[in-house]
């Protein structure tokens, strides 16, 4: 009798998409070929950078032989936990003066929100909760959906955000959502630089969503993959989260360091929890503990390290800070020139948006033929959904890519 | 003025009380009412095993000794980065990679050697393409993306069967996915080995397809292996029960110090047809522990399966870390593939097993020393990182308050923190609380 497989019933799955066009990008062998997918940073030669500071610290590491291999703890490497939860809050956060910030070292931004996302499932609103709904922005990072799904969250709906119309904020829509949905209600919020829409409540707007959420008593959990990245500056893309940290609410913050450290692949993420009190923190923290040794039981050193050193070094901090604004205004440029080139071509439409949008996307309004176009004519790989990654585009390509949106928007429909 | 005072106060009384009543459990923003949204979080115990770990970094004790966690230390008792780690680290280093995301199944060219290290090279399912290899989290990461591979796939039976005792991990990762657990008998604590008998008759009673885990080599924690012959009767008796086997391999090369000798097992059971699920580690054999570098594979029944297999487990790990970690991968994956660090790498993993057979010897001469009449014979007949001393928990209780000796309340110790300075003083305490 031959032993079972077991695996007769596995059916192949879908690939993740945003993966499939970088492959396909790969094995396009079109010389004008331009890859606008997948969220991670591109010179102005198209190429990967690694960042200086990166690199200096990485030395210091690899120079550093007291430094071994050994485990890190359950939660992390605490000096990084603590000054990650510091660059998300603010140095003088009252919150991490009161003692009531604490953190989980994650793989990335996605560990963060998975973490969290479990914790929520075991511990909010009453224990192993699988109704309680779970709203995600519409549209929103694809993965959102199945990351709280996985956890047993049962029901993950959409709340109102992009007006397709009028290519921004649904505010009025926004707010109805907050309003009906049912109290303790998870909304996940993104802290700055909306992916996929590159597109931000303004202050007053934000000061809007809280009021709602606090007279609903809605769980806020932040997702903040690109602080640093929207505007250039640390401080100014982290204000919706202080600012609902500073009206009291108790939140969840998933930071990646994956973009503004330029550390993708070193799966470097930080959850970040704000509690009413060091007593409820603590025991909170116990039961992230359980949740992460079931999980992968400790995290990755390296990465951690790197941002840890780099961060409680002032000189360093300095140096980091401006490598991020080096990224931030080269697609501020981008953006810029995009604009420009495409009012000058005379693009039926309007464009500004791609200049009132903020991050490393953008929600072009291509519609899904247009997109095609893009791709099988053109040889642009863009997310079906119209986004871009501002971060593809050169002074090199800007030209070839404006004047394939122009064909694409006049000749398709 | 004092009117309007109380009446201040009043208003807010039984404003927030008001509230209060209404709703216990949210995060408002008044200072000083209401409860957090975490009033109703329990406070978790420490982990077992980890938390030995931080007790003893707690200990002021000079004599202290950690044999908790199972990390290898060297014979000054400190921890160990391999030569070839630093070799690998600095070729590395050279290159200027950059830092972009890995595919979700990792880094190619160490899934590819992983496998080979644990199939060895020439295996047919490697020339067939009949099996996927993914990179995860360590060891952990890799039993948690198998157990909701199973939990999602292998319909066809919930139960993963676990040799009793086993890793103390291995439970909640399994029912957090939601297998149910039961055991088959392993260890003999008249013994202190293997209860072969019993794990046959067990095993003989469990129902068809269902998962049962096998530990390919150094059996955690009792450091009971069986031996070839038992390890032959046992794959036909799986086989004739139709099982799934999961086997978990953490200490290739670590065990006997010969990584084709420590495989043996999980390569016999895929040469009589068993179609495995396979867990690697390299945290203790190249001492990567913190750089989390793991394997899971899954043995198919042809390539299209494997292809069908791997998409389903992107699926699976893209919801819990989008994509595995470079850095140890990258390490582990230059010392496997460059033949002058893969010997070096050998000869370092046959030191590093040599010197915990040596301490085991040094621990039962010792023993004796104190004058202990008990039978320690298990120490040495036990391999890979631990011992089941066989001490019951209040012994273990004894030794770690009076002696500053810590380790699982299972009586289990981490040979590797063993060294020629303390297990004199180790066997002293035994001793004492054994006699």
């Amino acid at each position: 009798v031959a032993p079972p497989s077991g695996k007769t019933e596995v059916p192949q799955a879908a690939p993740v998409a945003v993966f499939k066009l970088t492959a396909d990008f790969r094995d396009d062998k079109d010389p004008n070929k331009v890859n606008l997918g997948v969220g991670a940073y591109r010179t102005d030669e198209g190429q990967p950078w690694v960042l200086p500071v990166v690199r200096k610290v990485e030395k210091i590491i690899a120079d550093d032989h007291s430094l071994n291999h050994e485990y890190l703890p359950i939660l992390g490497l605490p000096e990084f936990r603590s000054s990650s939860s510091k660059i998300a809050l603010g140095e003088d956060s009252p919150a991490i003066l009161e003692n009531r910030v604490g953190a989980v070292q994650c793989l990335g931004g996605t560990g963060a929100l998975k973490i969290g996302a479990e914790f929520l499932h075991r511990w909010h609103n009453g224990q192993d909760n699988t109704k309680t709904p779970v709203y995600v922005s519409a549209p929103t990072w694809e993965n959102h959906n199945a990351v709280f799904a996985n956890a047993g969250f049962e029901d993950v709906r959409p709340y109102k955000y992009w007006d397709a119309e009028k290519r921004g904020l649904d505010l009025s829509g926004f707010l109805s959502d907050l309003e009906s949905a049912p109290e303790h209600s998870i909304f996940v919020l993104h802290a700055c630089a909306h992916n996929p829409t590159g597109t931000d409540p303004s202050q007053d707007e934000w000061k809007q969503v809280a009021e709602v959420m606090k007279r609903r008593n809605l769980f806020v959990f932040f997702d903040s993959a690109y602080q640093g990245f929207a505007s250039g500056c640390l401080d100014k893309d982290a204000w919706a989260v202080r600012y609902f940290v500073s009206q009291g609410f108790e939140i969840f913050c998933a930071q990646s360091f994956s973009k503004n450290f330029g550390l993708y692949n070193e799966r470097v993420g930080n959850l970040t929890i704000v509690a009413k009190d060091n007593e409820n923190l603590t025991r909170v923290l116990s039961q992230m503990e359980k949740i992460v040794r079931i999980t992968w039981s400790n995290p990755p050193s390296q990465g951690a390290r790197l941002v840890s050193i780099t961060l409680n070094d002032p000189e360093l901090f300095a140096e980091w800070k401006d490598n991020v604004k080096t990224m931030a205004d080269r697609v501020l440029l981008m953006r810029a020139q995009l604009k420009a080139k495409l009012q000058a071509l005379g693009t039926p439409g309007t464009w500004e948006h791609i200049t009132e949008q903020i991050g490393m996307f953008s929600f072009t309004g291509l519609n899904p033929q247009q997109v095609q176009y893009m791709v099988k004519q053109k040889h642009i790989y863009l997310m079906a959904s119209g986004r871009i990654n501002m971060c593809g585009l050169t002074t090199k390509n800007i030209d070839y890519v404006a004047e394939s949106i122009h064909e694409a928007v006049t000749t398709v429909q | 003025m004092t009117f309007d005072f109380f009446a201040f106060i009043f208003y807010h009384i039984f404003l927030h009380y008001g509230s209060y009543r209404i709703s216990v459990k949210h995060g408002c923003s008044c200072p000083f009412c209401c409860s957090s949204w975490w009033s109703e979080v329990q406070m978790g115990p420490p982990d077992p095993i980890l938390g030995v770990t931080e007790a003893f970094k707690r200990d002021t004790n000079p004599k202290k000794i950690n044999l908790g966690v199972g990390a290898y230390r060297d014979d000054q008792g400190k921890p160990y980065v391999l030569n070839c780690v630093r070799k690998a680290e600095a070729q590395i280093a050279t290159k200027k990679l950059d830092k972009e995301y890995l595919t979700i199944g990792g880094l190619a060219e160490f899934n590819k050697a992983c496998a080979q290290l644990a199939l060895g090279p020439d295996n047919e399912v490697l020339k067939s393409g009949r099996s996927i290899t993914v990179q995860t989290i360590s060891g952990t990461g890799s039993l948690r993306v198998g157990a909701n591979f199973l939990s999602r796939f292998h319909t066809v039976a919930k139960d993963v069967y676990l040799p009793k005792p086993s890793w103390g991990n291995h439970t909640p990762i399994f029912r957090d996915a939601g297998m149910q657990l039961k055991a088959y008998s392993y260890y003999d604590p008249k013994t202190c080995g293997f209860d072969f008998k019993g794990a046959l008759d067990d095993i003989l009673k469990i129902p068809e397809k269902s998962v049962i885990m096998l530990h390919a080599c150094a059996h955690n924690p009792t450091g009971v292996d069986p031996r070839p012959e038992q390890w032959k009767e046992i794959s036909a008796l799986v086989k004739k029960r139709n099982l799934l086997v999961f086997f978990d391999m953490a200490y290739q090369g670590f065990a006997s110090g010969d990584i084709d000798r420590d495989a043996w097992a999980v390569r016999y059971f895929i040469e009589q047809g068993h179609n495995v699920v396979l867990s690697q580690s390299f945290a203790k054999n190249m001492g990567l522990y913190g750089e989390r570098v793991g394997g899971f594979t899954v043995v198919c029944k042809d390539a299209e399966e494997a292809k069908r297999v791997e998409s389903q487990l992107k699926i699976l790990i893209r919801p819990i870390y989008s994509n595995p970690p470079m850095n140890g991968a990258r390490i582990a994956s230059t010392i496997l593939n460059t033949p002058e660090l893969y010997k070096e790498w050998l000869v370092e993993v046959k030191d590093m097993a040599t010197r915990i057979i040596r301490m085991r010897e040094e621990l039962v001469g010792n023993l004796k020393k104190e004058g202990s009449t008990l039978n320690w014979q298990h120490v040495t007949d036990q391999i890979g990182m631990f011992c089941f001393t066989g001490l019951k928990p209040d012994q273990v209780e004894r030794l770690t308050k009076e002696f500053s000796v810590y380790m699982t309340k299972d009586g289990r110790i981490s040979m590797a923190g063993v060294t020629s300075g303390n297990v004199g003083y180790l066997a002293h305490g035994i001793h004492t609380v054994t006699k």
